[in-house]
């Protein structure tokens, strides 16, 4: 069984959790072409390594962030999205690892 | 025959000439009219009908490990086109008729075996869904039929029709389902193209794409630089990763697909059984073992490790449809890395780089296709970029354009 931290919940089976695709900041949809929308909607970066995503804790409807290698299927580090997003719109900062 | 024996056990050398399905390796010419970036089952396939269709024959197929050792050697084997849109079932039923006659073309036997897959329904809405099936497949010359609870029953006496919380009302009889040895299909391809000529390169990664006014020139190996006047992509799970090194991006995510089989037994199973409630589908090999797969895995991963939440998932729906399975023992299981498009159909024909041809995003439902894609990439290189009528649904710009395919006759997947 592997074992995902929620930051709210705790240490819990990695079943209990739903993957919500990665962290990729939006164009606005009022102004974006429909290019720049697909591209939003269909890309990911496709960046084997350390990855940023949301994933939600299923019974308690609770997303967040994961930071987890893609190759290696380590997670490194989980914390609340409030992290990322009070400071401004879209993440500044990409994730590291100690070796990617 | 004992003094033919005696004959042969005395005689130094084997008394017959040997020749070798492929021939030993070679080195890397300077220069390839065609470079295939990729050694399984479309990448040879590709090589073998540009041979022998379009007299193409300096090619270099370059594999980074061994041929058909990536996706083509962990798929489930399954052959089938009674898919849901008219793009799908078309491309498919092409495909199916390239097998049935696949053993006969190489002289090599596939070990195909046209045994037929039921699939089951157990709400209304499926029961709707596969009536639009069975009728897009008819249009296009393949044989479905819906079936009800009943011939499901005496189709497969030892399939439980009542799984819990799941009555089968009706099944999807797919009389064209098959499968193939799946190694002998690049096995055949590839000695079929070697004999015509085509380089072979295992053991050969490429490393870079060499890019000249938006024109394909050449590429990087970790044996040397090749020029070349295209390329071919056909790379599966890691088509996003090489599409980098060409400078594009594609929208493909790349999820591992877990398979297993269980201890041999005997025949018990003819058709192959899949169930899209249970998410799971099971059928017997010519050896007796029983193949149980689903779909791909709840999250993205670059890797082929397994779990046991998911071997957990797929072995309850596996006992659920036959429950004297329950007593039998795994034998063997393992992963392979798909790479997923958004609407479940592939990225095939021009890439935003001039003379770099894309075979791309083949998800769970690759090996299945393996001859015609050989059949329409060929035709695509040989013509210089002309997008054979059978892959124009499936190109990379219907992404842009909100054109997508669509494709949701998958067999067991979650979708």
């Amino acid at each position: 069984m592997k074992i995902l931290t929620c930051p709210l919940n705790g240490p819990r089976n990695i079943a209990e959790f739903t993957y919500g695709g990665q962290v990729k900041p939006m164009p606005n949809p009022t102004e974006a072409t429909d290019q720049e929308w697909a591209h939003y909607v269909f890309y990911g970066d496709n960046h084997i390594g350390v990855v940023r995503e949301w994933w939600m804790h299923t019974p308690s409807s609770y997303w967040f962030i994961v930071e987890r290698h893609n190759q290696t299927d380590e997670v490194i580090r989980t914390y609340d999205p409030a992290e990322l997003f009070d400071a401004g719109a879209a993440p500044a900062t990409e994730p590291v690892a100690a070796d990617t | 025959m004992p003094f033919l024996l005696l004959k042969f056990g005395l005689n130094k050398d084997y008394p017959f000439e040997q020749i070798a399905d492929l021939p030993g390796p070679t080195d890397l010419k300077s220069h390839y009219d065609v470079v295939i970036i990729g050694g399984g089952g479309h990448g040879v396939a590709t090589a073998y009908y540009l041979a022998k269709y379009h007299g193409i024959t300096n090619i270099a197929v370059l594999e980074k490990a061994y041929l058909g050792g990536g996706n083509t050697a962990r798929n489930t084997a399954v052959i089938r086109s009674n898919y849901l849109t008219s793009a799908g079932v078309r491309f498919y039923t092409e495909s199916v008729k390239l097998y049935e006659r696949l053993s006969n073309e190489f002289d090599f036997n596939i070990m195909y075996s046209q045994r037929g897959q039921l699939t089951l329904a157990h709400t209304d809405a499926t029961v709707r869904a596969f009536r639009q099936r069975a009728e897009v497949n008819k249009h296009f010359g393949g044989r479905t039929e819906l079936i009800d609870r009943q011939a499901v029953g005496e189709l497969v006496p030892s399939l439980n029709l009542d799984p819990t919380g799941a009555p089968i009302l009706a099944g999807l009889w797919h009389l064209d389902g098959a499968t193939a040895r799946h190694d002998a299909v690049a096995w055949g391809y590839a000695k079929g193209a070697t004999q015509r000529g085509v380089d072979l390169h295992q053991l050969t990664e490429v490393t870079g794409v060499d890019i000249e006014a938006g024109r394909v020139t050449g590429v990087q190996t970790n044996r040397g630089k090749v020029s070349c006047g295209c390329v071919v992509q056909a790379v599966s799970g890691l088509s996003a990763d090489v599409s980098k090194m060409a400078g594009f991006p594609l929208p493909i995510v790349a999820y591992p697909l877990q398979a297993m089989v269980t201890q041999p037994v005997k025949p018990f199973l003819d058709p192959h059984v899949s169930s899209s409630a249970l998410h799971c589908y099971v059928h017997q090999t010519s050896r007796g073992e029983i193949v149980i797969g689903g779909g791909s895995d709840p999250y993205p991963l670059y890797g082929t490790r397994s779990t046991l939440e998911l071997k957990e998932g797929l072995i309850a729906s596996a006992v659920e449809m036959f429950p004297f399975m329950s007593q039998m023992r795994l034998m063997r299981q393992w992963a392979g890395i798909t790479d997923m498009t958004s609407d479940y159909s592939p990225i095939m024909g021009l890439s935003p780089v001039e003379n770099y041809y894309l075979d791309a995003g083949w998800g769970t439902w690759g090996f299945k296709a393996t001859p015609i894609c050989g059949v329409t990439l060929a035709e695509l290189v040989a013509s210089g970029g002309k997008v054979p009528d059978l892959i124009a649904p499936f190109s990379l710009d219907r992404f842009d354009a909100f054109r997508q395919v669509n494709e949701t006759g998958a067999t067991a997947a979650s979708h």
